[in-house]
C-alpha cells in the first residue's frame, strides 16, 4: 500500500475534523498530501452530538468558510435542523446552530477529500514519528513501514492510549468501538509533554421508544442561507429536536449510584470539561437542582438512533437505563449505546508555536483535540491553520497567524499557546475582547483576504465578498449623508413605527440609529427597496452599532500596539528585573510581542513594563552602537 | 557597598495611636542602643532578628523617658531595606515621635530622602518588580508618610472598595455571559431593572471615590505653600528655620518657571513644597521680583499662603495690598518678631474663615504652634484620613473615571432599549479599568464564576 521511496510534502495523521481541513488546505494549496486514518469508515466521524455551531463555534465555523475550509459546506449540504440563537442578546452573539446528519456527514466529507487532487486517504494506524535531529521525516506505521513527508500534521483528536469507561468496565479503545492509537500515544511523549484529558458522552435511544408527545418540540427556523458564505439556500425540510427534564427521581437514581461512576470511583485521571459536565457532576455540584435540561436529538434521517444531549454518564449502563426510564416520556425507553467518559492523551500546548508548529521541530504540527481543545469546530479550524502553515513553512512563505482582533480562531490559539489549557479548551464568546467586531456575518470580510493569499479562496469568490462589501460600505455612507427634514410626512412615518418625531434635519442613519426603527421602517425615506436581506441586515448592524464598533476598533488598536512590539529575538534570561515567575513563564512560552507576553499568567504589569523598558534600552543601545 | 544609617517616621499623618520611627543601616543597633533602655535588660546589638524588645527611649543627655516604645529587631539581609532595620514603635502622639526621630538623628542617623527606605530595599534586592509600580511611586513620593499611603492603599480600604465594585458588576457580567454563551441551557436571562440598580449604585460609589482623589493627592504630591510678606519681615528666617530644622529634604525640584524653585519640607508628615522665588532668601519679595500679577499667579497656584507680617511696626500700604489680594485664600498669618514691642493690635486684622493667625517670634519661639496650624488647615477640608479609603494616584483616579464613564455608556445602552452584548462592552470595560488598578485579569474570572455558578454541558 505505500511504496517504497514514496514521498509526500505533507502526511496528516488523523482524518477527523482537524485532519481532515489540514489535508485539503495541504493539497488545495497545491502540495502532496497523505492523510491516514485508522479506519476509513470514521471520516469526519461526530462522536458526541452531529450539532455544529452556537455561540462563537459557528463564528468558528464562518472563519473557517471564509478562509477556504470545508466545514461550513460539509453542514451546509447535510443539515437536518437549523436554528438562530441569542436572536434578541445583539449582532455580536447571534448565534447559528445546526444538527447534521451524522452519516451524511462523514460521507460528504469522505468523497470531498477522494475528490481532491494531490490528496491520498489511506488506511494505516500510526505508531511513531520519524524525526531526524530537529526535523520530522515522516511516519511509521503498524506493519513496521515508513513513510517520508516533509512535514508532519498530528491530529489525532481523542484516541492516544484513549481508554473508555463505563461504570466498573474499563476498555482500551477510542470512541465509539473504534481503534485506539496506544504506540503513538507512547511515543509522542519523547517529543512533547503530554497531559491526560477525558470527555464523555450520553447513551443514545431508540426514537420510537419514546413517547414525544410528552416532551416539547423544538422545530428549527427555516434560514435562506446557511454556515458557508457560498451557500444560496440549504435543505428546508427540517427534523425538529424534543425538550425533556431530569426530575427528582433521576437524581436520587445517580446519586445512589454516584460511587459506582467512573469519574467518582478514582478509575480516571484525566481532567473534563467543566462545560461538559456528565450527569453525576450535575447532581453532585447542583444538589439544589429539581430538574436538567436533556434535548432528545435524532442522529439522522435514516435511523431512530437518537442522541439524550444533557445526560452524559459513565454510570454501569443498567443505572443509565434506570436514568433514561425516571423522565417523563421515557418510561418504556429503549437505550441503544450506553454513554461513557473516555480518557485520552493530548499534548500542552505551549509546546507550541502560534503556527501551531511544535517550538524545535522543523515541520512538525498538531491540530485539534489533540492540542487539548474540544468541539469539532475548534479542531476544524486549527486542522486548516496547521496545514496551510506547514506547506507555507516548506515554500518558505510566512506563517498565517491572526490576531485576536481578527477572529475566533485567533483568539483559539493565542489563548492555547499562550495561557495552555487544564481542561478540553471550548470557545466562547466571553474569550474573545473584541467580539462586537468578531461577528458571524463579517467574517468574510475579515479573513477573505487571507484565504486568497493561502491560495484557499478563488479569485472569483473573492470578488464577490469585496464587491459585496463595497456595495455594504456605499450603502452606509449613502445612508449617513442622506437628511431628512421634519416634516408631517416623515413624522407620520415615525409615529407608526413609535418613535418621536423630528425636530430637527438629521440622516436616515441617525434615525435607523434609534432603537425602534429598522432598515425595511425607513426605506420610503431612502427609497433602497432593492437592496437584499443580507445586506440591509449587514447594513443594519453597522450602522446602529457604529458608536459601539469604532469603540471597540479603538481598543483594538491600542492593543495593537503591544502585538506590534516583537520580543521574537529577546532572550529573556537577558532581561533584569522580572520576577521569577514571569521569567520562567516567559521563557517556556517565548512570546512573540509584548501583547502575547501581558497574557500570559504570572506575567504582571509590571513585568510587562519592564520588558518595555527593556526593549526600550535595547533600541537606544543598538543606535548608539550604529553611530 | 557602605550605606549610613537613615531614620524617618514612617506612619501617615492623622493615624491615631501608634507611630514609628524607622532606622536603617550599618549602625542602627549601636545608635538605637544609645537611647533605647530594655526593661529585661540587654542590648539590641544582641538581640537576634525578628524579635521585638519592650523598654524606653532616654534623652542621652537628661536620661529621662521621652516615651514608652517596643523595639522591633530585623537584622540585614532579611528586612524590608535588606539592611539592619531598627523599629520604634511609640504612641505618644506626634510631638513625642518628632522628639523621638531628633533624638535618633542627634546619635548618628541621618534623615532619610524621600522613598530613601525603598530604594535602598530595591537596590538590594528586597522588592522583586512586581512591586515595582509601587516603587515608581514610592521613590517619587516625598516623605515617608506618604510613602506609607502609597505601600498601604492597595492592600487597605482602596483595595476593599475596588473588591466590591467588582464583585458586583462581575456576578452581573457572570450571568449576562452564561446567558449569551450557553443560550440552550436554562440560565435565566438578567432582569433589566436588576442590572439597572447595580449599575447605578456602583457608578454613584466610584464617583464618590474619585472625590477623594483630591485628598489623596496632597499626601502623596503635598501642598504647595508661597511665603510672602514686604520686605524685612522675617520671610527668610522662617524658611530657614523650616529648613534648619531638619526636616528638609534634599530634592530641589525646579519649578515651573526658572524663577521658582521648590524646597520640600516635612511637616508632620505632610509634604510641604515651598514655592521659593529664590527672593525669600535674598531679601527680595516676590512682589517686587517678579510683579503683583505673577505673584498673583503663584498665590493662585499655591493651596497655602503664608503671610508674614512684623509686629513690631506699622502696618503698611504694601501689608494692605498682600492681605486684599490673598482675602479668601487658605492662608496663614504669621505675627512675627513679638518679641519686640507691638506697634499694632491684632484686632486691625481681617479674619476670615480661611485665615487662621499665628504669633511668634521666628528670633526665638517655637515653630511648632505654626506648624500645627498649617497642619490644620491643610487636613482642615479633608474628607478621608489614611486609614480610609484614599485614591493618591492619577492614574488610578484616571483608572477609576474611565470605569466610571464606561458604566454611564452601560447604562445609557440599556436606557435605549438595546441589546444585551452591547451592555456588555460597557460593563466589560468598567471591569478591565478597574482591574488595571488591582492587577487582575476579567475573562478568565469571568469563565470560572460561570462554570462555578451554573450547571452548563451538554
Ligand atoms: N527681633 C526679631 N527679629 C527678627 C525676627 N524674625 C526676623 N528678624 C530679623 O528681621 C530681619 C529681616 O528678616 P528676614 O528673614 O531677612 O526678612 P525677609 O526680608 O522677609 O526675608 C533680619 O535681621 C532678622 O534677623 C523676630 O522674630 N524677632
Amino acid at each position: 500500500m505505500f511504496p517504497k521511496n514514496e514521498h509526500y510534502n505533507m502526511i496528516v495523521v488523523g482524518a477527523g475534523h482537524a485532519g481532515s481541513e489540514a489535508a485539503l488546505a495541504g493539497a488545495r494549496m497545491g502540495a502532496r498530501v497523505l492523510l491516514l486514518t485508522t479506519t476509513l469508515d470514521a471520516v469526519a466521524l461526530m462522536p458526541c452530538n452531529p450539532s455544529v455551531g452556537g455561540p462563537a463555534k459557528a463564528n468558528l465555523v464562518r472563519e473557517i468558510d471564509a478562509l477556504g475550509g470545508e466545514m461550513a459546506k460539509n453542514v451546509d449540504a447535510t443539515l437536518m435542523q437549523l436554528r438562530m440563537l441569542n436572536t434578541r442578546k445583539g449582532p455580536a452573539v447571534r448565534a447559528l446552530r445546526a444538527q447534521s446528519d451524522r452519516k451524511l456527514y462523514q460521507q460528504r466529507m469522505k468523497l470531498t477529500l477522494e475528490s481532491t487532487d494531490n490528496l491520498y486517504v489511506k488506511e494505516a494506524l500510526v505508531t511513531d514519528l520519524l524525526v531526524q535531529g530537529s526535523s520530522v521525516r515522516g511516519v511509521k506505521v503498524a506493519d513496521g513501514s515508513e513513510i517520508f513527508g516533509d512535514t508532519v500534521v498530528l491530529a489525532t483528536g481523542t484516541y492516544l492510549r484513549a481508554v473508555i469507561y463505563i461504570g466498573d468496565y474499563r476498555d482500551s479503545s477510542g470512541p465509539q468501538g473504534l481503534k485506539p492509537a496506544n504506540a503513538l500515544g507512547e511515543n509522542l511523549g519523547k517529543y512533547v509533554a503530554t497531559a491526560r484529558f477525558k470527555t464523555g458522552t450520553p447513551p443514545r435511544v431508540h426514537l420510537r421508544s419514546v413517547d414525544v408527545s410528552q416532551l416539547d418540540i423544538q422545530p428549527g427556523n427555516f434560514f435562506k442561507g446557511g454556515f458557508s458564505f457560498e451557500t444560496a439556500s440549504v435543505e428546508s425540510r427540517q427534523l425538529p429536536c424534543w425538550l425533556a427534564y431530569t426530575n427528582e427521581e433521576t437524581h436520587r437514581i445517580v446519586a445512589e449510584n454516584l460511587d459506582k461512576a467512573a469519574i467518582f470511583t478514582g478509575a480516571i485521571s484525566g481532567t473534563g470539561p467543566r462545560y461538559c459536565p456528565s450527569i453525576e457532576s450535575k447532581v453532585a455540584q447542583f444538589p439544589d437542582r429539581r430538574g436538567h435540561q436533556v434535548f432528545l436529538e435524532p442522529e439522522g434521517w435514516n435511523t431512530y438512533e437518537g442522541y439524550l444531549s444533557g445526560l452524559s454518564s459513565s454510570l454501569p449502563a443498567p443505572v443509565q437505563l434506570r436514568i433514561l426510564q425516571s423522565m417523563k416520556g421515557f418510561e418504556d425507553c429503549e437505550m441503544l449505546r450506553p454513554g461513557y467518559a473516555i480518557e485520552y492523551d493530548c499534548i500542552d500546548p505551549l509546546a507550541l508555536h502560534p503556527t501551531l508548529q511544535v517550538k524545535g521541530f522543523q515541520g512538525l504540527y498538531c491540530a485539534g483535540q489533540v492540542n487539548g481543545t474540544s468541539g469539532y469546530e475548534e479542531a476544524a479550524g486549527q486542522g486548516l491553520l496547521a496545514g496551510a502553515n506547514a506547506i507555507r513553512e516548506l515554500r518558505g512563505q510566512e506563517p498565517v497567524v491572526l490576531r485576536r482582533s481578527q477572529a475566533y480562531l485567533g483568539v483559539l490559539i493565542d489563548d492555547l499557546v499562550t495561557k495552555g489549557t487544564n481542561e478540553p479548551y471550548r470557545m466562547m464568546t466571553s474569550r474573545a475582547e473584541h467580539r462586537l467586531v468578531l461577528r458571524l456575518d463579517n467574517a468574510d470580510r475579515r479573513l477573505a483576504h487571507i484565504g486568497r493569499e493561502l491560495g484557499l479562496v478563488s479569485e472569483q469568490r473573492y470578488d464577490r465578498c469585496a464587491k459585496k462589501w463595497s456595495a455594504i460600505e456605499r450603502l452606509c455612507s449613502s445612508l449617513e449623508s442622506q437628511q431628512v427634514r421634519p416634516g408631517r410626512e416623515t413624522n407620520e412615518l415615525l409615529q407608526r413605527s413609535g418613535s418621536a418625531p423630528l425636530q430637527r434635519p438629521a440622516s436616515v442613519a441617525d434615525l435607523l440609529r434609534r432603537p425602534e426603527l429598522d432598515f425595511w421602517s425607513l426605506a420610503p425615506l431612502h427609497g433602497q427597496y432593492e437592496v437584499e436581506q443580507q445586506t440591509a441586515e449587514q447594513v443594519e448592524v453597522e450602522i446602529k452599532y457604529s458608536g459601539y464598533i469604532e469603540k471597540q476598533q479603538r481598543a483594538i488598536d491600542r492593543m495593537e500596539r503591544m502585538e506590534n512590539r516583537s520580543l521574537e529575538d529577546v532572550d529573556f534570561a537577558d532581561v533584569r528585573g522580572l520576577s521569577r515567575e514571569a521569567q520562567e513563564k516567559l521563557q517556556q512560552v517565548r512570546p512573540r510581542s509584548v501583547g502575547q507576553a501581558s497574557r500570559i499568567a504570572g506575567v504582571s504589569p509590571a513585568d510587562v513594563n519592564v520588558l518595555l523598558v527593556y526593549l526600550a534600552q535595547r533600541s537606544k543601545r543598538r543606535s548608539y552602537s550604529e553611530q | 557597598m557602605h550605606q549610613d544609617t537613615i531614620a524617618a517616621v514612617a506612619t501617615a499623618v492623622g493615624e491615631a495611636g501608634i507611630a514609628i520611627v524607622r532606622v536603617s543601616g550599618g549602625d542602627a543597633y549601636q545608635i538605637g542602643d544609645r537611647l533605647f533602655s530594655p526593661v529585661k535588660g540587654g542590648t539590641l546589638q544582641d538581640t537576634p532578628g525578628y524579635r521585638i524588645r519592650y523598654g524606653h527611649i532616654r534623652d542621652p543627655e537628661s536620661g529621662k523617658a521621652v516615651d514608652e516604645v517596643l523595639a522591633a529587631v530585623m537584622r540585614a539581609p532579611r528586612s524590608f531595606t535588606g539592611e539592619n532595620v531598627l523599629e520604634i514603635h511609640c504612641h505618644g502622639g506626634p510631638k513625642v515621635t518628632q522628639r523621638i526621630l531628633e533624638l535618633f538623628l542627634q546619635s548618628g542617623a541621618r534623615m532619610a530622602e524621600a522613598g530613601e527606605f525603598t530604594k535602598r530595599a530595591f537596590i538590594n534586592g528586597r522588592l522583586d518588580l512586581s512591586q515595582a509600580e509601587a516603587v515608581i511611586d514610592v521613590v517619587r513620593s516625598r516623605t515617608d508618610s506618604s510613602l506609607d499611603v502609597a505601600v498601604q492603599q492597595l492592600e487597605g480600604s482602596l483595595r476593599r472598595r475596588i473588591d466590591s465594585f467588582r464583585e458586583r458588576l462581575l456576578d452581573l457580567v457572570v450571568r449576562v455571559e452564561a446567558s449569551i454563551d450557553f443560550p440552550e441551557e436554562d440560565i435565566p436571562d438578567v432582569e433589566l431593572g436588576e442590572m439597572q440598580t447595580i449599575i447605578s449604585s456602583v457608578r454613584s460609589e466610584i464617583q464618590q471615590l474619585i472625590d477623594t482623589a483630591d485628598d489623596g493627592k496632597i499626601l502623596r504630591e503635598g501642598f504647595k505653600t508661597v511665603i510672602t510678606g514686604k520686605p524685612n519681615v522675617g520671610k527668610s528666617s522662617l524658611l530657614n528655620r523650616l529648613l534648619d530644622e531638619k526636616r528638609a529634604l534634599v530634592t530641589e525640584v525646579p519649578g515651573t518657571t526658572r524663577d521658582v524653585i521648590e524646597e520640600v519640607v516635612n511637616v508632620r508628615g505632610i509634604p510641604m513644597r515651598v514655592l521659593d522665588t529664590a527672593g525669600i532668601r535674598s531679601t527680595t519679595d516676590v512682589v517686587e521680583r517678579l510683579g503683583v500679577e505673577r505673584a498673583r499667579d503663584l498665590w493662585r497656584e499655591a493651596d497655602i499662603i503664608i503671610h508674614v507680617l512684623d509686629a513690631s511696626i506699622p502696618l503698611t500700604e504694601e501689608d494692605w495690598d498682600i492681605l486684599d489680594a490673598t482675602e479668601n485664600h487658605k492662608r496663614v498669618i504669621v505675627v512675627n518678631k513679638i518679641d519686640l514691642p507691638r506697634s499694632w493690635p491684632l484686632e486691625d486684622l481681617p479674619l476670615d474663615s480661611s485665615t487662621k493667625l499665628v504669633e511668634m517670634s521666628l528670633l526665638e519661639g517655637n515653630l511648632e504652634p505654626l506648624l500645627d496650624t498649617i497642619v490644620q488647615l491643610v487636613h482642615g477640608g479633608m474628607r478621608l484620613r489614611t486609614e480610609e479609603a484614599l485614591v493618591t494616584r492619577t492614574r488610578h483616579k484616571q483608572a477609576l473615571a474611565e470605569a466610571e464613564d464606561d458604566l454611564r455608556q452601560a447604562q445609557q445602552t440599556l436606557d435605549d432599549g438595546l441589546p444585551v452584548d452591547l451592555i456588555a462592552v460597557g460593563l466589560q470595560g468598567a471591569l478591565e479599568h478597574l482591574g488595571e488598578i488591582t492587577g487582575e485579569t476579567v475573562r478568565d474570572t469571568v469563565l470560572e464564576r460561570i462554570f462555578a455558578q451554573f450547571c452548563i454541558g451538554k
